[in-house]
């Protein structure tokens, strides 16, 4: 489980730079070729290292689910902190439900 | 005709603003058809190791379009907030279900279904946008 969560943790970093890179691309195409993006995708083959880990038995798809949303509230932080999007209340109701969703997807593939 | 009755409500909104959320849309179907495949390619395993994952099409097209899907999350990303396109992606469990139910025949239970529903609202109240 806390495999799990770490693999949240660093793919929402992966997220970040995603979007760092992203930006790149305002530039021209040939940026699609940049550092941040191809650490984000990095990243993000790290994160899903750390879920295959996590969900080795004993580990259970109903324990993982609720924790890869984790790593949704991580980016709605880290974009608050790093990118300055503010808060609004549509996207703490929308990520409420997801994430609750989220939760009850894992809960049915016991 | 049409043009007169457009919603002025949708023409006074930036489009810029809709683009990004469909990007993610086809995104979250992307890798949904990834995983599919990818599934699909794990049954039908010839050998096992390096070489029956590299002679495996099915699995290799799952990781092609992974990356596809991951190529659309970045254009969508160059021009919209990532706190309101990221949580978009939780989408891909909602395909991901009923493509496995119709493909296979995973069952479906009231938990999934609950799960189902609560995740389409959420987008949608994320779709109406970062309006305060």
């Amino acid at each position: 489980m806390l495999l799990v969560m770490f693999g949240a943790f660093i793919g929402s970093f992966g997220a970040i730079f995603l979007k760092a890179g992203a930006h790149q691309l305002h530039k021209g195409w040939l940026y699609l070729f940049n550092w941040r993006l191809a650490l984000g995708v990095g990243l993000f083959l790290i994160s899903s290292y750390f879920f295959v880990m996590g969900i080795r038995p004993p580990g259970e798809l109903s324990v993982l689910y609720p924790m890869v949303s984790l790593g949704y509230i991580f980016t709605l932080l880290w974009s608050r902190i790093f990118f300055k999007e503010p808060f609004t209340r549509n996207k703490f109701i929308g990520l409420a439900l997801i994430v609750a969703g989220v939760f009850f997807v894992g809960l049915g593939s016991k | 005709m049409s043009a007169a009755i457009t919603d002025p409500l949708q023409t006074s909104e930036r489009p810029a603003r809709r683009h990004p959320v469909t990007l993610v849309f086809c995104c979250t179907i992307l890798g949904a058809a990834a995983q599919v495949l990818m599934k699909t390619g794990a049954n039908h395993m010839a050998h096992p190791g390096l070489a029956g994952m590299i002679t495996n099409l099915p699995l290799i097209g799952g990781y092609c379009l992974y990356g596809l899907s991951t190529l659309l999350l970045v254009l969508a990303l160059r021009d919209a907030e990532l706190s309101l396109l990221y949580p978009v992606i939780a989408l891909t469990y909602v395909w991901v279900t009923i493509l496995s139910f119709l493909i296979f025949h995973d069952e479906i239970n009231p938990w999934k279904l609950l799960g189902i529903v609560l995740i389409v609202v959420g987008v949608g109240v994320l779709g109406k946008g970062g309006r305060r």
